[in-house]
C-alpha cells in the first residue's frame, strides 16, 4: 500500500518534472530573449551590491580592495559623530520640504486651470509651451540661470534680466549665485520652471477620466463653474493627489544630483551639499571610497524604508501603491 | 432668468481670467529660451547694456562664426557634437534592443522563473549599490574613460521596460497563436508580429531615451577623464563657466553672445524632436505601468 503510494507520488513527481521540462523547452526562445536584459541587471544592478562591503573598509583610491583594512562600523560612526551628517541632513531636508510645500501644489493648480480651457487647440498650444523646459537638459537650465542672474561685469553695465528685476525691487545688488542663503530658492525656482508643466500630465490624465454626465447633471441642478470645480473636479483627482503625495514622501532624500552639482560653488557649498553631492565630491573626486560608500548605504537604507512606508500608507488609504 | 444670467457673467469673467493667467504663464515659461536665442544673435555690448530683449538690437551671426571657427572653438565644439550624436544614436539603439527583448521575454504568463526576474527588477528600482560601487565596477570592467560607460550602465530603464512589457501583454494572443501554428518560433513572433505592432510605443521610448542621452551630464562627469572625449553638454558647461581671466591666452575668451550661442546649440536638437515627443504624450502610455 505504502509502496504503491510512494510509487504513485514518484510517478506524479516525474510527470510534474517532465511538465516543467516541457514548459522550459517550449519557451526556450523566450529565455533567449531574456538573456541580454537579465545579464544587464545582474552585472550593473546586482553586482554593485557586493561593493557595499567597501563601506566597512578603510578603502581609498589607489589602494587594493582586498588589502585595505576592515574597520567594521567605524565609517558610519565617524560620519554620524562628525559635523558633516547634520549639515547634509539639514540641507537635504530643507531642499526636499521646500519642494514639497511650494512645488508640489503647482502642477495640480495648473492642471485644474488647463482643464477649464474648453477651446481644445488653445489648450494644446498652452501645453506645448509649458512642457518645453522638462525636455531641456539641466546643463542648459543651469546655464540660462547663470546668464539671467549674473551681476554687471563692470560699473555702468546691465546685469542679467532677473538680476535687474531683483535690483529694481529691493534696491540692492544681490549676487544670488554667490550667496549661500539664496541657493535653496534658486533650486526651487529651477524645479518649478522645469517640472511644473510636465507634472500636469498625470493629473490631466485623471481629469480626462471624469464622466461628462456628472457635469451635465450638475449644470441642470444649477451649479456654476466654481461649484462644479469644488464638488466634481477636485474630488475626482483627490486619489491621484494622495498617491503622488505619498510617493513623493517616499523619495524625500532624493533631491537630484545634476541640478545641485551644477549650481554648487565654493561660496554656497555649506548650504548646497546633500548626501548625493557629498558622495561625489569626497568619493569620486576625493577618493575616500570607504567613507562615502557608507554614506550612500545609509541613504539607500533610509530611502528604502521611506518607500516601504509610503507604499503601505498608499495602500492603507485605498490607493494602488507602487508594488 | 436674471440669476442664470448673473451666474454666466461670473463664469465668463472667471474664464477670461483663466485664459489671461495661463497665457502669461506659458509665455513666462518659454521667455528665457526666446531671450537666449535673441541674445545669441546680438553683440556682447547689447547683452551687457540691456537686461532683456526678444529681438537682437543689432543682429549678427558673429557668435556662431566664432563657435564654429576651427581656430577658436570649432575643433572642440564640433568634436563634442559628433560625440554626442554618436552616443545618442548608438545608445538609443542599445536601449531599445535591451528593453524590447527583455520586455517581450517577460510578457508570457506561464514562463518559469518570470516572477524571480520581475522581483529582481523591482528590487533594483528601490535599492542599489550606490555611486562608488557602481563606478568601481564600471572601472573594473575596463570601461572607464570609454563611451561604453555612457551607454551600457544605463542600457535599461526598469520603469520603461515594465511599461513596454505591459504593452506587449495587451497584444491580442490570437495573433501569436496563429503564428505559432504556422510554425513561427517565439523569436519569429517577436520580430514579425510583436515589434511591428508596438512600433508607436517603441518610438516613444526611443525618443525619451534619445533625449536622455543628449542631455546626459552626470554620466560623462562620472566616467570620462580625457577632455577630448567630452560630449557637448560638458563642453557647453565649461564654456559658460569660463570667465575672462582663466582662459587660454591664444583664444579670445568666450563672450556673452558666444555663451548664448552654445546654449542654443545644446537646445536645438530637443526642439527638433519636440513635435514628435508631443505626438506621443498620450498619457495612457505613461501612467499606471508598474504592476506585477
Amino acid at each position: 500500500m505504502a509502496k504503491a503510494q510512494s510509487a504513485a507520488a514518484a510517478g506524479g513527481q516525474a510527470v510534474a518534472k517532465q511538465k516543467t521540462k516541457n514548459n522550459i523547452w517550449r519557451n526556450r526562445w523566450m529565455y533567449a530573449l531574456l538573456v541580454p536584459g537579465f545579464l544587464f541587471f545582474v552585472i550593473f544592478k546586482i553586482l554593485p551590491l557586493w561593493g557595499i562591503l567597501i563601506g566597512f573598509k578603510a578603502y581609498y583610491a589607489g589602494l587594493s580592495f582586498l588589502n585595505s583594512e576592515c574597520v567594521g562600523f567605524q565609517n558610519f560612526i565617524d560620519f554620524f559623530a562628525g559635523s558633516d551628517f547634520w549639515r547634509l541632513f539639514k540641507n537635504t531636508m530643507i531642499i526636499s520640504f521646500m519642494n514639497l510645500i511650494f512645488f508640489f501644489p503647482l502642477p495640480i493648480i495648473l492642471s485644474l486651470l488647463l482643464n477649464e480651457i474648453k477651446v481644445q487647440w488653445y489648450k494644446s498650444v498652452l501645453q506645448t509651451f509649458v512642457y518645453v523646459p522638462h525636455f531641456v537638459s539641466m546643463v542648459v537650465i543651469a546655464s540660462i540661470t547663470f546668464m539671467i542672474l549674473k551681476t554687471p561685469a563692470m560699473e555702468g553695465q546691465a546685469g542679467g534680466a532677473l538680476y535687474t528685476i531683483l535690483h529694481s525691487i529691493t534696491g540692492k545688488n544681490i549676487d544670488v549665485l554667490q550667496s549661500p542663503s539664496s541657493i535653496y530658492w534658486v533650486l526651487l525656482f529651477q524645479a518649478i520652471w522645469k517640472e511644473t508643466g510636465w507634472g500636469t500630465v498625470i493629473f490631466l490624465a485623471a481629469l480626462a477620466g471624469v464622466d461628462v454626465e456628472q457635469y451635465e447633471a450638475a449644470i441642470v441642478d444649477g451649479a456654476n463653474r466654481w461649484q462644479q470645480l469644488i464638488y466634481i473636479t477636485v474630488p475626482s483627482i483627490l486619489g491621484t493627489i494622495v498617491t503622488m503625495f505619498i510617493l513623493r514622501m517616499g523619495s524625500v532624500l532624493d533631491t537630484g544630483f545634476e541640478q545641485i552639482i551644477l549650481m554648487q560653488n565654493t561660496l554656497n557649498k555649506s548650504n548646497s551639499e546633500t548626501f548625493d553631492t557629498y558622495v561625489y565630491n569626497y568619493g569620486r573626486v576625493g577618493g575616500d571610497y570607504g567613507h562615502t560608500t557608507a554614506v550612500s548605504l545609509f541613504k539607500s537604507i533610509v530611502s528604502l524604508t521611506c518607500i516601504q512606508l509610503a507604499n503601505r500608507a498608499a495602500k492603507a488609504v485605498g490607493q494602488a501603491g507602487l508594488f | 432668468m436674471i440669476s442664470i444670467k448673473r451666474r454666466s457673467v461670473g463664469d465668463m469673467l472667471g474664464e477670461i481670467i483663466i485664459y489671461v493667467v495661463l497665457t502669461l504663464l506659458a509665455i513666462l515659461m518659454v521667455i528665457p529660451f526666446i531671450y537666449v536665442i535673441a541674445a545669441s544673435f546680438a553683440t556682447d555690448a547689447d547683452i551687457q547694456s540691456k537686461p532683456l530683449f526678444i529681438f537682437p538690437p543689432t543682429p549678427t551671426i558673429k557668435a556662431y562664426e566664432q563657435v564654429f571657427d576651427m581656430n577658436q572653438y570649432g575643433a572642440t565644439v564640433i568634436r563634442s557634437l559628433v560625440v554626442s550624436i554618436l552616443v545618442t544614436v548608438v545608445g538609443t539603439i542599445t536601449n531599445l534592443f535591451f528593453t524590447a527583448t527583455m520586455a517581450y521575454g517577460l510578457s508570457r504568463s506561464d514562463l518559469k522563473g518570470k516572477k524571480f526576474v520581475l522581483n529582481m527588477v523591482l528590487f533594483t528600482m528601490v535599492f542599489g549599490g550606490g555611486m562608488i560601487p557602481t563606478f568601481l565596477l564600471v572601472k573594473g570592467l575596463g570601461m572607464y574613460d570609454s563611451y561604453a560607460a555612457l551607454i551600457l550602465p544605463g542600457a535599461i530603464s526598469a520603469y520603461n521596460m515594465l511599461i513596454v512589457r505591459n504593452f506587449f501583454m495587451e497584444l491580442p494572443g490570437s495573433l501569436e497563436e496563429a503564428a505559432s501554428i504556422d510554425g513561427c518560433s517565439d523569436i519569429g513572433i517577436f520580430v514579425k508580429i510583436a515589434l511591428p505592432l508596438s512600433l508607436p510605443c517603441l518610438a516613444t521610448f526611443g525618443l525619451f531615451y534619445a533625449v536622455g542621452h543628449w542631455n546626459n551630464y552626470f554620466g560623462a562627469l562620472l566616467y570620462l577623464d580625457d577632455q577630448k572625449k567630452y560630449p557637448f553638454q560638458l563642453v557647453l558647461r565649461n564654456l559658460v563657466m569660463q570667465s575672462q581671466d582663466n582662459s587660454d591666452p591664444n583664444v579670445e575668451p568666450p563672450g556673452d553672445a558666444l555663451k548664448m550661442a552654445v546654449i542654443v546649440i545644446g537646445t536645438v536638437p530637443i526642439l527638433c524632436v519636440y513635435p514628435f515627443l508631443q505626438k506621443y504624450f498620450a498619457a495612457g502610455v505613461m501612467v499606471g505601468a508598474v504592476k506585477g
